[in-house]
């Protein structure tokens, strides 16, 4: 195995090593602490009242646009990244060709801007 | 890639495990030390009160009590809410905080996965599922408040993940390489007009980005100016409001957690992480190894000093003036950062 996939590998090791100790640290609570049930503990948390509803409440998601464009930019910077190591060896022919990459991407911002989808009202 | 402790000869999977361990152990070191200093003590100290006094020296144990207490806090699942999600929701927040440690060098050899290429590209993509983790517990408490502290989270990350991005563009471009260790030595070994006295710490060349990353971090943190998830005045505790016992001290430990991871990745990337600049000392010596952790552990300090500053310092912004500032101040001026870095760097 390449060095490469070898350090996801110990990523991912950890990650269930990580996962195994909370799950440790919970089962020690589970043991310690006091169970007494009763039926007002198990209410939603609604400022003391009854809880009104059920529970899922409908409430507009504003962000629509926001997401799309964080798309749009996110792709860019992937993009970008992989340009930026490598930008002494591409030198001035690199560094125009991002520069108009990035202009165009900014004017698409500017565009959303006058368009005022950038307020979150 | 295999060791021997106590001659005992160990696979590449235990070796794996045990260094897991070990780096679990050490990232409470940090954690606690910023919620000791920062949220007892400094915060105390700012309103003329003295905090903890009680556990230990100047209420040094008093974490290691709170430990205590909220191990024998009932465990209550409220009965509408989604159980499996509730329960999954801090796992999810804690571990993938713990997962940007891994990247972050302390020392020439002091790094868990040795030379890792994609080093801060991977920061930057599993800081942002801990919000995944904080969405989770939003929606699965089937509670009002919760699911609306969730879904502002989101927002926020969205908005603020990209400047964030795009602060870091700047330094790769001028370090040239997203290894971290490379970054760190980059500016060990840079130099700022030809003067190498310093090295070239890249708060001082990238000021712009380093301005933008702090305050790209004081919201992904939720920290006050921007700590509308939790607003408490508004939403009860947002999306913890139906957390109680074990499982609310995994969040607040993950908040910490990730205090102490950013602020590890800030000093990377603009204070020369764990070296002193090439010039004072040789830094392939083995001593850096014990002294790298010290020199990072005190940059994470300054740094998280001012984390906590701010966010004892500032009111809280409003919903739609913190998405305004995002994407009409804060990604138009990284963009212009990132242009200006390029062509200083191409005609240097």
């Amino acid at each position: 195995m390449s060095e490469f996939y070898r350090n996801y590998l110990t990523v991912a090791i950890f990650m269930g090593i990580a996962f195994g100790l909370l799950a440790a640290v919970l089962g020690l609570g589970k043991l310690i602490r006091p169970v007494r049930p009763q039926a007002e503990k198990y209410l939603s948390y609604e400022s003391g009242v009854d809880p009104v509803g059920d529970g899922w409440a409908q409430t507009p998601i504003r962000y629509y646009v926001f997401a799309l464009l964080f798309v749009m930019f996110d792709v860019e910077a992937v993009f970008i990244f992989p340009w930026a190591t490598r930008l002494e060896a591409y030198g001035w022919f690199g560094a125009i060709e991002m520069i108009a990459f990035i202009v165009l991407l900014a004017l698409g911002l500017l565009y959303a801007w006058r368009k005022k989808v950038l307020q979150w009202i | 890639m295999s060791a021997s402790l106590f001659g005992i000869e160990l696979s590449y999977w235990q070796v794996t495990s045990l260094r897991s361990l070990g780096i679990l152990a050490a990232v409470l070191l940090p954690a606690g030390t910023f919620v000791y200093l920062f949220l007892f003590k400094m915060v105390s100290f700012m309103q003329s009160r003295l905090g903890p006094m009680e556990a230990g020296p100047f209420g040094s144990m008093q974490l290691l009590a709170e430990v205590g207490k909220f191990l024998q806090k009932e465990d209550i699942v409220p009965e509408r809410a989604d159980a499996k999600l509730f329960k999954l929701a801090p796992y999810l927040v804690v571990s993938t905080v713990l997962l940007v440690y891994l990247a972050v060098p302390f020392g020439p050899e002091m790094t868990f996965v040795s030379n890792f290429d994609g080093g801060i590209f991977y920061v930057l993509a599993v800081s942002s599922i801990s919000a995944l983790g904080v969405l989770l517990a939003g929606w699965s408490s089937a509670n009002k408040y919760s699911l609306i502290g969730g879904l502002r989270a989101a927002g926020q990350l969205i908005a603020y993940e990209l400047p964030m991005v795009l602060a870091v563009i700047g330094v790769v471009i001028q370090a040239g390489t997203l290894n971290m260790q490379g970054i760190v030595m980059a500016q060990a070994s840079g130099s700022i007009f030809g003067f190498d006295g310093f090295g070239n710490p890249f708060f001082l060349t990238q000021i712009i980005a380093f301005v933008i990353f702090m305050i790209a971090v004081q919201a992904e943190l939720g920290q006050t100016p921007f700590d509308m998830p939790i607003a408490e005045s508004e939403l009860v505790t947002g999306y913890i409001t139906e957390y109680s016992g074990l499982r609310f001290l995994l969040f607040f430990i993950g908040e910490f957690a990730s205090a102490g991871a950013f602020a590890a990745v800030a000093a990377t990337l603009f204070l020369g992480g764990w070296a002193v600049p090439a010039a004072w000392a040789d830094l392939d010596s083995a001593i850096f190894n014990l002294l790298g952790p010290l020199i990072m552990l005190t940059k994470m300090l300054i740094l998280g000093g001012l984390i906590f500053f701010i966010r004892f310092t500032f009111p809280r912004f409003r919903e739609d003036q913190l998405q305004k500032l995002a994407w009409t101040v804060l990604i138009p001026i990284s963009l212009a950062n990132i242009l200006v870095t390029t062509i200083l760097k191409v005609a240097f």
